[in-house]
Protein backbone atom coordinates (compact mmCIF):
# COMPACT_ATOMS: atom_id res chain seq x y z
CA UNK A 1 0.00 0.00 0.00
CA UNK A 2 1.37 3.40 -1.04
CA UNK A 3 0.14 6.54 0.73
CA UNK A 4 -0.11 8.75 -2.33
CA UNK A 5 0.16 7.94 -6.02
CA UNK A 6 0.17 10.85 -8.47
CA UNK A 7 -0.72 10.16 -12.09
CA UNK A 8 1.26 12.57 -14.26
CA UNK A 9 4.62 14.28 -13.69
CA UNK A 10 3.88 17.62 -15.34
CA UNK A 11 3.52 20.91 -13.49
CA UNK A 12 0.35 19.76 -11.68
CA UNK A 13 1.73 16.39 -10.58
CA UNK A 14 5.03 17.83 -9.38
CA UNK A 15 3.40 20.71 -7.44
CA UNK A 16 0.96 18.30 -5.82
CA UNK A 17 3.79 15.97 -4.83
CA UNK A 18 5.84 18.79 -3.31
CA UNK A 19 2.82 20.12 -1.38
CA UNK A 20 2.02 16.65 -0.01
CA UNK A 21 5.67 16.19 0.99
CA UNK A 22 5.67 19.56 2.73
CA UNK A 23 2.54 18.45 4.59
CA UNK A 24 4.45 15.51 6.02
CA UNK A 25 3.68 12.69 3.57
CA UNK A 26 6.77 10.69 2.57
CA UNK A 27 5.37 7.62 0.84
CA UNK A 28 4.67 9.23 -2.55
CA UNK A 29 5.02 7.88 -6.08
CA UNK A 30 4.69 9.87 -9.31
CA UNK A 31 3.86 7.89 -12.48
CA UNK A 32 4.83 9.66 -15.71
CA UNK A 33 4.16 8.44 -19.25
CA UNK A 34 6.94 10.45 -20.91
CA UNK A 35 10.69 9.86 -20.61
CA UNK A 36 11.10 12.97 -18.45
CA UNK A 37 9.26 15.06 -15.90
CA UNK A 38 7.77 18.43 -16.86
CA UNK A 39 4.84 17.48 -19.08
CA UNK A 40 3.89 19.79 -21.91
CA UNK A 41 6.14 22.58 -20.54
CA UNK A 42 9.10 20.83 -22.19
CA UNK A 43 7.94 21.97 -25.61
CA UNK A 44 6.69 25.40 -24.50
CA UNK A 45 10.09 27.07 -24.94
CA UNK A 46 8.68 30.62 -25.01
CA UNK A 47 8.73 32.80 -21.91
CA UNK A 48 5.87 34.15 -19.85
CA UNK A 49 5.65 31.45 -17.21
CA UNK A 50 6.02 32.02 -13.49
CA UNK A 51 5.30 35.73 -13.12
CA UNK A 52 2.80 35.04 -10.33
CA UNK A 53 4.78 32.29 -8.66
CA UNK A 54 8.34 33.50 -8.94
CA UNK A 55 7.96 37.17 -9.88
CA UNK A 56 10.06 36.61 -13.00
CA UNK A 57 9.47 35.48 -16.53
CA UNK A 58 10.61 31.93 -17.18
CA UNK A 59 10.39 29.70 -20.22
CA UNK A 60 8.37 26.48 -19.96
CA UNK A 61 11.38 24.18 -19.46
CA UNK A 62 12.80 26.54 -16.81
CA UNK A 63 9.50 26.63 -14.93
CA UNK A 64 9.33 22.84 -14.98
CA UNK A 65 12.93 22.59 -13.80
CA UNK A 66 12.20 24.71 -10.70
CA UNK A 67 9.76 22.00 -9.65
CA UNK A 68 11.78 19.04 -10.82
CA UNK A 69 14.75 20.29 -8.76
CA UNK A 70 12.54 20.27 -5.66
CA UNK A 71 11.12 16.83 -6.42
CA UNK A 72 14.68 15.52 -6.75
CA UNK A 73 15.92 17.35 -3.63
CA UNK A 74 13.05 15.83 -1.63
CA UNK A 75 13.81 12.42 -3.10
CA UNK A 76 10.20 11.94 -4.11
CA UNK A 77 10.14 8.70 -6.13
CA UNK A 78 8.93 8.82 -9.72
CA UNK A 79 8.69 6.25 -12.50
CA UNK A 80 9.18 7.54 -16.05
CA UNK A 81 8.02 5.86 -19.25
CA UNK A 82 5.17 4.45 -17.22
CA UNK A 83 1.72 4.17 -18.68
CA UNK A 84 -1.23 3.84 -16.31
CA UNK A 85 -3.70 1.39 -17.83
CA UNK A 86 -6.44 1.42 -15.27
CA UNK A 87 -7.55 2.85 -11.94
CA UNK A 88 -10.38 1.06 -10.17
CA UNK A 89 -12.83 2.28 -7.54
CA UNK A 90 -10.73 0.65 -4.76
CA UNK A 91 -7.81 2.88 -5.72
CA UNK A 92 -5.81 0.05 -7.25
CA UNK A 93 -3.69 1.32 -10.13
CA UNK A 94 -2.55 -0.93 -12.97
CA UNK A 95 0.43 0.40 -14.89
CA UNK A 96 3.15 -0.79 -17.22
CA UNK A 97 6.72 0.10 -18.14
CA UNK A 98 9.75 -1.62 -19.64
CA UNK A 99 11.46 -2.46 -16.34
CA UNK A 100 8.53 -3.61 -14.24
CA UNK A 101 6.23 -5.04 -16.90
CA UNK A 102 2.62 -4.81 -15.81
CA UNK A 103 2.24 -4.01 -12.12
CA UNK A 104 -0.38 -2.97 -9.59
CA UNK A 105 -0.22 -0.46 -6.75
CA UNK A 106 -2.84 0.08 -4.09
CA UNK A 107 -3.00 3.70 -2.94
CA UNK A 108 -4.53 5.38 0.09
CA UNK A 109 -4.98 8.50 -2.02
CA UNK A 110 -4.62 9.24 -5.73
CA UNK A 111 -4.10 12.58 -7.42
CA UNK A 112 -5.12 12.71 -11.08
CA UNK A 113 -2.79 15.10 -12.94
CA UNK A 114 -2.80 13.77 -16.51
CA UNK A 115 -3.23 17.13 -18.20
CA UNK A 116 -5.12 17.72 -21.42
CA UNK A 117 -4.86 17.09 -25.13
CA UNK A 118 -5.72 19.11 -28.19
CA UNK A 119 -9.15 18.99 -29.70
CA UNK A 120 -9.03 17.62 -33.21
CA UNK A 121 -12.65 18.34 -34.05
CA UNK A 122 -11.90 21.44 -36.14
CA UNK A 123 -10.24 19.36 -38.84
CA UNK A 124 -13.14 17.05 -39.45
CA UNK A 125 -15.86 19.35 -40.72
CA UNK A 126 -13.83 21.25 -43.33
CA UNK A 127 -14.63 20.40 -46.97
CA UNK A 128 -12.02 19.27 -49.49
CA UNK A 129 -9.13 16.83 -49.50
CA UNK A 130 -6.94 15.47 -46.68
CA UNK A 131 -3.37 15.99 -47.88
CA UNK A 132 -0.22 16.00 -45.75
CA UNK A 133 0.63 19.29 -44.07
CA UNK A 134 -2.24 19.58 -41.59
CA UNK A 135 -1.15 19.47 -37.96
CA UNK A 136 -2.46 20.45 -34.58
CA UNK A 137 -0.54 23.46 -33.28
CA UNK A 138 0.83 21.38 -30.40
CA UNK A 139 2.16 18.69 -32.73
CA UNK A 140 3.89 21.34 -34.82
CA UNK A 141 5.30 22.82 -31.62
CA UNK A 142 6.78 19.45 -30.72
CA UNK A 143 8.28 19.06 -34.21
CA UNK A 144 9.94 22.47 -34.13
CA UNK A 145 10.97 22.76 -30.48
CA UNK A 146 11.84 19.16 -29.56
CA UNK A 147 12.73 17.46 -32.86
CA UNK A 148 14.14 20.57 -34.53
CA UNK A 149 12.15 20.01 -37.70
CA UNK A 150 10.06 22.61 -39.55
CA UNK A 151 6.73 21.24 -40.81
CA UNK A 152 6.40 23.80 -43.64
CA UNK A 153 7.15 27.23 -45.10
CA UNK A 154 3.81 28.82 -45.89
CA UNK A 155 1.38 28.60 -43.03
CA UNK A 156 -2.26 29.32 -42.22
CA UNK A 157 -3.42 28.88 -38.64
CA UNK A 158 -7.02 28.10 -37.70
CA UNK A 159 -7.88 29.14 -34.16
CA UNK A 160 -6.36 31.94 -32.13
CA UNK A 161 -5.81 30.17 -28.83
CA UNK A 162 -2.46 30.84 -27.20
CA UNK A 163 -0.71 27.83 -28.75
CA UNK A 164 -1.75 28.98 -32.22
CA UNK A 165 -0.45 32.50 -31.57
CA UNK A 166 2.80 31.25 -30.06
CA UNK A 167 3.33 28.96 -33.07
CA UNK A 168 2.67 31.84 -35.49
CA UNK A 169 5.67 33.63 -33.99
CA UNK A 170 7.77 30.50 -33.68
CA UNK A 171 7.32 29.52 -37.35
CA UNK A 172 7.98 33.12 -38.43
CA UNK A 173 11.22 33.27 -36.44
CA UNK A 174 12.34 30.06 -38.15
CA UNK A 175 11.77 31.59 -41.58
CA UNK A 176 8.22 30.53 -42.47
CA UNK A 177 5.60 32.95 -43.75
CA UNK A 178 2.40 32.87 -41.70
CA UNK A 179 -0.30 34.25 -43.99
CA UNK A 180 -3.17 34.49 -41.54
CA UNK A 181 -4.60 33.37 -38.23
CA UNK A 182 -8.34 32.70 -38.66
CA UNK A 183 -10.64 32.80 -35.65
CA UNK A 184 -14.24 31.64 -35.90
CA UNK A 185 -15.35 33.77 -32.97
CA UNK A 186 -15.48 37.59 -33.07
CA UNK A 187 -12.78 37.65 -30.37
CA UNK A 188 -9.54 35.79 -29.81
CA UNK A 189 -9.27 33.07 -27.20
CA UNK A 190 -5.63 33.99 -26.63
CA UNK A 191 -4.02 36.54 -24.33
CA UNK A 192 -3.86 40.14 -25.58
CA UNK A 193 -0.09 40.17 -25.06
CA UNK A 194 0.27 37.20 -27.40
CA UNK A 195 -1.73 38.91 -30.14
CA UNK A 196 0.62 41.87 -29.74
CA UNK A 197 3.98 40.11 -29.55
CA UNK A 198 3.25 37.04 -31.71
CA UNK A 199 1.11 38.55 -34.50
CA UNK A 200 1.36 42.35 -34.56
CA UNK A 201 5.15 42.29 -34.16
CA UNK A 202 5.40 40.41 -37.45
CA UNK A 203 2.43 41.91 -39.27
CA UNK A 204 0.51 38.63 -39.24
CA UNK A 205 -3.20 39.32 -39.85
CA UNK A 206 -5.69 38.06 -37.25
CA UNK A 207 -8.93 37.42 -39.11
CA UNK A 208 -11.73 37.37 -36.55
CA UNK A 209 -15.08 35.78 -37.53
CA UNK A 210 -13.25 33.81 -40.23
CA UNK A 211 -12.81 30.12 -40.78
CA UNK A 212 -11.24 27.67 -43.20
CA UNK A 213 -13.98 26.34 -45.48
CA UNK A 214 -12.01 24.20 -47.91
CA UNK A 215 -8.71 22.35 -48.04
CA UNK A 216 -6.90 21.94 -51.38
CA UNK A 217 -4.10 19.64 -52.53
CA UNK A 218 -3.59 15.97 -53.37
CA UNK A 219 -0.46 14.62 -51.68
CA UNK A 220 0.66 17.81 -49.98
CA UNK A 221 -1.48 20.75 -48.92
CA UNK A 222 -1.55 23.39 -51.68
CA UNK A 223 -3.87 25.97 -50.21
CA UNK A 224 -6.95 26.70 -48.17
CA UNK A 225 -10.08 28.71 -48.83
CA UNK A 226 -11.11 30.91 -45.96
CA UNK A 227 -14.32 32.89 -45.52
CA UNK A 228 -15.91 35.33 -43.13
CA UNK A 229 -18.76 33.94 -41.01
CA UNK A 230 -22.08 35.57 -40.07
CA UNK A 231 -23.51 35.91 -36.52
CA UNK A 232 -24.57 32.28 -36.67
CA UNK A 233 -21.03 31.28 -37.60
CA UNK A 234 -22.07 30.27 -41.11
CA UNK A 235 -19.57 31.10 -43.87
CA UNK A 236 -20.57 33.95 -46.20
CA UNK A 237 -20.01 32.72 -49.78
CA UNK A 238 -19.04 36.11 -51.29
CA UNK A 239 -16.15 36.45 -48.84
CA UNK A 240 -14.34 33.27 -49.90
CA UNK A 241 -10.63 33.85 -50.38
CA UNK A 242 -7.96 31.38 -51.53
CA UNK A 243 -4.62 31.36 -49.72
CA UNK A 244 -1.80 29.19 -51.14
CA UNK A 245 0.00 27.38 -48.28
CA UNK A 246 1.75 24.10 -47.51
CA UNK A 247 0.86 23.94 -43.82
CA UNK A 248 -2.37 24.33 -41.87
CA UNK A 249 -2.12 24.42 -38.09
CA UNK A 250 -5.20 23.79 -35.98
CA UNK A 251 -5.41 25.49 -32.63
CA UNK A 252 -9.01 24.85 -31.76
CA UNK A 253 -8.83 24.24 -28.05
CA UNK A 254 -7.79 21.78 -25.40
CA UNK A 255 -9.75 19.12 -23.60
CA UNK A 256 -8.95 17.39 -20.27
CA UNK A 257 -7.72 13.84 -20.76
CA UNK A 258 -10.04 11.83 -18.51
CA UNK A 259 -10.20 8.28 -19.86
CA UNK A 260 -8.56 6.96 -16.68
CA UNK A 261 -10.80 9.01 -14.41
CA UNK A 262 -13.84 7.52 -16.13
CA UNK A 263 -12.63 3.98 -15.58
CA UNK A 264 -12.21 4.80 -11.88
CA UNK A 265 -15.83 5.97 -11.74
CA UNK A 266 -15.03 9.66 -11.31
CA UNK A 267 -18.06 11.84 -12.13
CA UNK A 268 -17.30 14.43 -14.81
CA UNK A 269 -18.63 17.94 -15.41
CA UNK A 270 -20.14 18.30 -18.89
CA UNK A 271 -18.89 21.84 -19.30
CA UNK A 272 -15.26 21.41 -18.18
CA UNK A 273 -14.89 17.76 -19.30
CA UNK A 274 -13.02 17.38 -16.03
CA UNK A 275 -14.01 15.91 -12.68
CA UNK A 276 -16.63 17.46 -10.43
CA UNK A 277 -14.65 18.43 -7.34
CA UNK A 278 -15.02 20.07 -3.96
CA UNK A 279 -12.86 22.85 -2.49
CA UNK A 280 -10.07 20.32 -1.81
CA UNK A 281 -10.16 19.16 -5.46
CA UNK A 282 -11.52 15.83 -4.22
CA UNK A 283 -13.70 14.02 -6.75
CA UNK A 284 -16.84 12.03 -5.96
CA UNK A 285 -14.55 9.17 -4.90
CA UNK A 286 -13.11 9.66 -1.43
CA UNK A 287 -9.34 9.96 -1.56
CA UNK A 288 -9.21 10.61 -5.32
CA UNK A 289 -8.24 14.16 -6.27
CA UNK A 290 -7.80 15.99 -9.59
CA UNK A 291 -5.83 19.12 -10.43
CA UNK A 292 -4.32 21.01 -13.34
CA UNK A 293 -5.50 20.70 -16.92
CA UNK A 294 -7.11 17.32 -16.33
CA UNK A 295 -9.58 19.13 -14.10
CA UNK A 296 -10.20 22.15 -16.33
CA UNK A 297 -8.04 23.85 -18.92
CA UNK A 298 -5.99 26.70 -17.41
CA UNK A 299 -4.48 29.65 -19.25
CA UNK A 300 -1.56 30.10 -16.86
CA UNK A 301 0.64 27.37 -15.43
CA UNK A 302 0.99 29.47 -12.28
CA UNK A 303 -2.66 28.69 -11.53
CA UNK A 304 -2.07 25.01 -12.26
CA UNK A 305 0.63 24.94 -9.60
CA UNK A 306 -1.63 26.77 -7.15
CA UNK A 307 -4.47 24.33 -7.71
CA UNK A 308 -2.18 21.32 -7.48
CA UNK A 309 -0.92 22.54 -4.11
CA UNK A 310 -4.49 22.54 -2.83
CA UNK A 311 -4.91 18.96 -4.04
CA UNK A 312 -1.55 17.88 -2.58
CA UNK A 313 -2.24 19.41 0.83
CA UNK A 314 -5.77 18.04 0.92
CA UNK A 315 -4.64 14.53 -0.01
CA UNK A 316 -2.07 14.73 2.79
CA UNK A 317 -4.79 15.78 5.27
CA UNK A 318 -6.96 12.90 4.07
CA UNK A 319 -4.14 10.39 4.51
CA UNK A 320 -3.52 11.72 8.02
CA UNK A 321 -7.26 11.66 8.81
CA UNK A 322 -7.62 15.43 9.37
CA UNK A 323 -11.02 16.98 8.62
CA UNK A 324 -13.09 20.13 9.08
CA UNK A 325 -16.84 20.08 9.82
CA UNK A 326 -18.84 18.76 6.90
CA UNK A 327 -21.20 20.90 4.84
CA UNK A 328 -22.92 20.19 1.54
CA UNK A 329 -23.27 23.12 -0.84
CA UNK A 330 -23.71 22.86 -4.61
CA UNK A 331 -22.51 25.76 -6.74
CA UNK A 332 -24.79 26.60 -9.67
CA UNK A 333 -24.10 29.02 -12.51
CA UNK A 334 -26.28 31.17 -14.77
CA UNK A 335 -24.77 30.22 -18.14
CA UNK A 336 -23.02 33.58 -18.55
CA UNK A 337 -20.69 32.10 -15.99
CA UNK A 338 -19.99 28.83 -17.76
CA UNK A 339 -18.57 26.84 -14.90
CA UNK A 340 -16.94 27.06 -11.52
CA UNK A 341 -14.21 25.00 -9.91
CA UNK A 342 -14.95 23.74 -7.32
CA UNK A 343 -18.50 22.76 -8.19
CA UNK A 344 -19.37 21.87 -4.59
CA UNK A 345 -18.31 22.70 -1.05
CA UNK A 346 -18.05 19.87 1.46
CA UNK A 347 -16.06 21.38 4.32
CA UNK A 348 -16.64 24.43 6.46
CA UNK A 349 -13.66 26.62 5.57
CA UNK A 350 -12.77 29.73 3.53
CA UNK A 351 -12.33 28.91 -0.15
CA UNK A 352 -11.44 30.36 -3.56
CA UNK A 353 -13.72 29.73 -6.50
CA UNK A 354 -12.37 29.85 -10.05
CA UNK A 355 -14.65 30.35 -13.02
CA UNK A 356 -14.91 31.17 -16.70
CA UNK A 357 -17.46 33.28 -18.57
CA UNK A 358 -19.18 32.38 -21.86
CA UNK A 359 -18.53 35.59 -23.82
CA UNK A 360 -16.77 38.95 -23.60
CA UNK A 361 -18.71 41.17 -21.15
CA UNK A 362 -17.93 44.73 -20.03
CA UNK A 363 -18.92 46.49 -16.79
CA UNK A 364 -20.29 43.50 -14.97
CA UNK A 365 -20.70 42.32 -11.41
CA UNK A 366 -19.97 38.80 -10.30
CA UNK A 367 -22.76 38.09 -7.83
CA UNK A 368 -23.27 35.16 -5.49
CA UNK A 369 -26.79 34.35 -4.30
CA UNK A 370 -27.82 32.24 -1.32
CA UNK A 371 -31.53 31.36 -1.12
CA UNK A 372 -32.34 34.17 -3.57
CA UNK A 373 -30.38 36.76 -1.60
CA UNK A 374 -27.22 38.40 -2.86
CA UNK A 375 -24.44 37.61 -0.40
CA UNK A 376 -21.36 38.62 -2.36
CA UNK A 377 -20.51 40.87 -5.29
CA UNK A 378 -17.41 41.96 -7.14
CA UNK A 379 -17.27 44.47 -10.02
CA UNK A 380 -15.19 43.72 -13.11
CA UNK A 381 -14.57 46.22 -15.96
CA UNK A 382 -14.12 43.38 -18.48
CA UNK A 383 -14.29 39.60 -18.46
CA UNK A 384 -13.46 37.25 -21.35
CA UNK A 385 -13.72 33.49 -21.96
CA UNK A 386 -9.96 33.24 -22.39
CA UNK A 387 -9.20 34.55 -18.93
CA UNK A 388 -10.00 32.59 -15.80
CA UNK A 389 -11.48 34.64 -12.96
CA UNK A 390 -11.50 33.91 -9.26
CA UNK A 391 -13.13 35.13 -6.05
CA UNK A 392 -12.49 34.34 -2.40
CA UNK A 393 -15.46 33.30 -0.27
CA UNK A 394 -15.29 33.26 3.50
CA UNK A 395 -17.16 30.40 5.11
CA UNK A 396 -19.85 32.59 6.67
CA UNK A 397 -21.09 33.38 3.14
CA UNK A 398 -22.31 29.84 2.56
CA UNK A 399 -23.19 29.03 6.19
CA UNK A 400 -26.47 27.15 6.32
CA UNK A 401 -26.85 27.00 2.51
CA UNK A 402 -27.36 23.93 0.37
CA UNK A 403 -26.83 25.86 -2.84
CA UNK A 404 -25.00 28.98 -4.04
CA UNK A 405 -25.74 30.54 -7.41
CA UNK A 406 -23.09 32.46 -9.35
CA UNK A 407 -24.48 35.10 -11.71
CA UNK A 408 -22.90 37.65 -13.98
CA UNK A 409 -24.93 40.88 -13.85
CA UNK A 410 -24.72 43.93 -16.10
CA UNK A 411 -23.92 47.13 -14.18
CA UNK B 1 0.69 62.14 -31.36
CA UNK B 2 -1.27 59.37 -29.66
CA UNK B 3 -0.42 55.69 -29.82
CA UNK B 4 -2.37 52.70 -28.53
CA UNK B 5 -0.40 49.73 -27.23
CA UNK B 6 -1.01 46.44 -25.48
CA UNK B 7 1.40 45.95 -22.61
CA UNK B 8 3.20 42.62 -23.08
CA UNK B 9 4.99 42.57 -19.74
CA UNK B 10 2.48 40.32 -17.96
CA UNK B 11 -0.55 38.18 -18.91
CA UNK B 12 -3.05 40.87 -17.91
CA UNK B 13 -2.19 42.73 -21.14
CA UNK B 14 -3.40 46.23 -20.24
CA UNK B 15 -4.40 48.56 -23.09
CA UNK B 16 -2.14 51.59 -22.97
CA UNK B 17 -2.67 55.02 -24.43
CA UNK B 18 0.58 56.88 -24.99
CA UNK B 19 1.05 60.56 -25.82
CA UNK B 20 4.23 61.25 -27.78
CA UNK B 21 5.65 64.68 -28.66
CA UNK B 22 8.89 65.22 -30.59
CA UNK B 23 9.95 61.62 -30.09
CA UNK B 24 9.41 61.84 -26.33
CA UNK B 25 6.76 60.03 -24.28
CA UNK B 26 4.71 62.69 -22.49
CA UNK B 27 2.12 60.53 -20.75
CA UNK B 28 0.95 56.91 -20.41
CA UNK B 29 -2.63 55.95 -19.49
CA UNK B 30 -4.23 52.55 -18.87
CA UNK B 31 -1.37 50.79 -17.12
CA UNK B 32 -2.25 49.07 -13.84
CA UNK B 33 1.33 48.98 -12.63
CA UNK B 34 4.56 50.95 -13.11
CA UNK B 35 6.05 48.29 -15.39
CA UNK B 36 3.42 49.21 -17.98
CA UNK B 37 4.60 52.80 -18.05
CA UNK B 38 8.20 51.72 -18.48
CA UNK B 39 7.17 49.33 -21.26
CA UNK B 40 5.31 52.11 -23.11
CA UNK B 41 8.32 54.39 -22.87
CA UNK B 42 10.79 51.91 -24.36
CA UNK B 43 8.24 50.53 -26.85
CA UNK B 44 7.66 53.97 -28.38
CA UNK B 45 11.32 54.98 -28.50
CA UNK B 46 13.38 51.78 -28.89
CA UNK B 47 11.31 48.57 -28.65
CA UNK B 48 13.00 45.54 -27.06
CA UNK B 49 12.12 41.83 -27.18
CA UNK B 50 13.24 38.69 -25.40
CA UNK B 51 13.92 35.95 -27.96
CA UNK B 52 13.28 32.27 -27.26
CA UNK B 53 14.27 29.64 -29.82
CA UNK B 54 16.26 26.42 -30.17
CA UNK B 55 19.89 25.75 -31.10
CA UNK B 56 21.41 22.69 -32.74
CA UNK B 57 23.43 20.35 -30.52
CA UNK B 58 26.44 18.27 -31.60
CA UNK B 59 24.39 15.04 -31.28
CA UNK B 60 21.72 16.24 -33.74
CA UNK B 61 19.12 17.19 -31.14
CA UNK B 62 18.06 20.77 -30.34
CA UNK B 63 18.23 22.63 -27.02
CA UNK B 64 15.85 25.48 -26.12
CA UNK B 65 17.63 28.79 -25.52
CA UNK B 66 16.75 32.40 -24.72
CA UNK B 67 18.31 35.84 -24.58
CA UNK B 68 18.97 36.56 -20.89
CA UNK B 69 17.69 40.11 -21.40
CA UNK B 70 15.62 41.79 -24.14
CA UNK B 71 17.41 42.88 -27.33
CA UNK B 72 16.43 45.64 -29.81
CA UNK B 73 13.39 44.43 -31.73
CA UNK B 74 14.95 45.15 -35.14
CA UNK B 75 17.84 42.76 -34.31
CA UNK B 76 15.59 39.73 -33.71
CA UNK B 77 16.02 38.15 -37.16
CA UNK B 78 19.75 38.88 -37.21
CA UNK B 79 20.04 37.09 -33.87
CA UNK B 80 18.01 34.16 -35.22
CA UNK B 81 20.57 33.81 -38.04
CA UNK B 82 23.47 33.76 -35.58
CA UNK B 83 21.78 31.13 -33.42
CA UNK B 84 20.76 28.98 -36.39
CA UNK B 85 24.37 29.01 -37.64
CA UNK B 86 25.70 27.81 -34.25
CA UNK B 87 26.04 24.36 -32.76
CA UNK B 88 26.43 23.73 -29.04
CA UNK B 89 28.06 20.84 -27.19
CA UNK B 90 26.27 18.53 -24.79
CA UNK B 91 25.79 18.06 -21.88
CA UNK B 92 24.31 21.41 -21.03
CA UNK B 93 22.42 22.77 -18.00
CA UNK B 94 19.72 25.37 -17.45
CA UNK B 95 21.36 28.80 -17.35
CA UNK B 96 24.61 27.85 -19.13
CA UNK B 97 25.80 30.68 -21.38
CA UNK B 98 26.19 29.38 -24.95
CA UNK B 99 26.94 32.63 -26.81
CA UNK B 100 28.29 35.63 -24.93
CA UNK B 101 27.42 39.26 -25.54
CA UNK B 102 25.38 39.47 -28.75
CA UNK B 103 23.32 42.67 -29.09
CA UNK B 104 23.95 43.29 -25.41
CA UNK B 105 22.73 39.95 -24.09
CA UNK B 106 23.88 36.37 -23.59
CA UNK B 107 22.26 33.31 -25.16
CA UNK B 108 21.56 30.82 -22.37
CA UNK B 109 20.22 27.27 -22.31
CA UNK B 110 16.78 26.79 -20.75
CA UNK B 111 16.81 23.01 -20.41
CA UNK B 112 19.15 20.30 -19.10
CA UNK B 113 20.23 18.04 -21.96
S1 LIG C 1 0.72 47.50 -17.06
FE1 LIG C 1 1.45 46.15 -15.45
S2 LIG C 1 -0.38 44.91 -15.00
FE2 LIG C 1 -0.77 45.86 -16.99
S3 LIG C 1 -0.03 44.32 -18.48
FE3 LIG C 1 1.68 45.75 -18.08
S4 LIG C 1 2.84 44.73 -16.48
FE4 LIG C 1 0.84 43.75 -16.50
Amino acid sequence: MTDLVIIGGGPAGMSAAIAAYESGIRDILILERDSRLGGILGQCIHNGFGLHRFGEELTGPEYAWRYEEKVRAMNIPFKLGTMVLDINENKVITATNEDDGIFQIEAKAIILAMGCRERSKGALNIAGTRPAGIYSAGTAQKFVNIEGYMPGKNVVILGSGDIGLIMARRMTLEGAKVHAVCELMPYSGGLARNIEQCLNDFGIPLKLSHTVVEIHGKERLEGVTIAKVDENRRPIAETREYIPCDTLLLSVGLIPENELSKSAGVALDRVTSGAIVDQDRQTNIEGVYACGNVLHVHDLVDYVSEEAEIAGKSAAAYIKGEKCDAVSVDIKTDGRIRYTVPQKITQDKDISVYFRVSDVFRNVTVAVYKNGEKVFSKKRPKVAPGEMESIKLSKNIFAGASELEFRLEQN
Amino acid sequence: MKRELTCIICPIGCSLEVKIDNGEVKSVKGNTCPRGKKYAETECIAPMRTVTTTMKCDDGSVVPVKTDSPIPKEKVFELMKIINNSVTHLPISVGDVIIENVFGCNIVATKNM
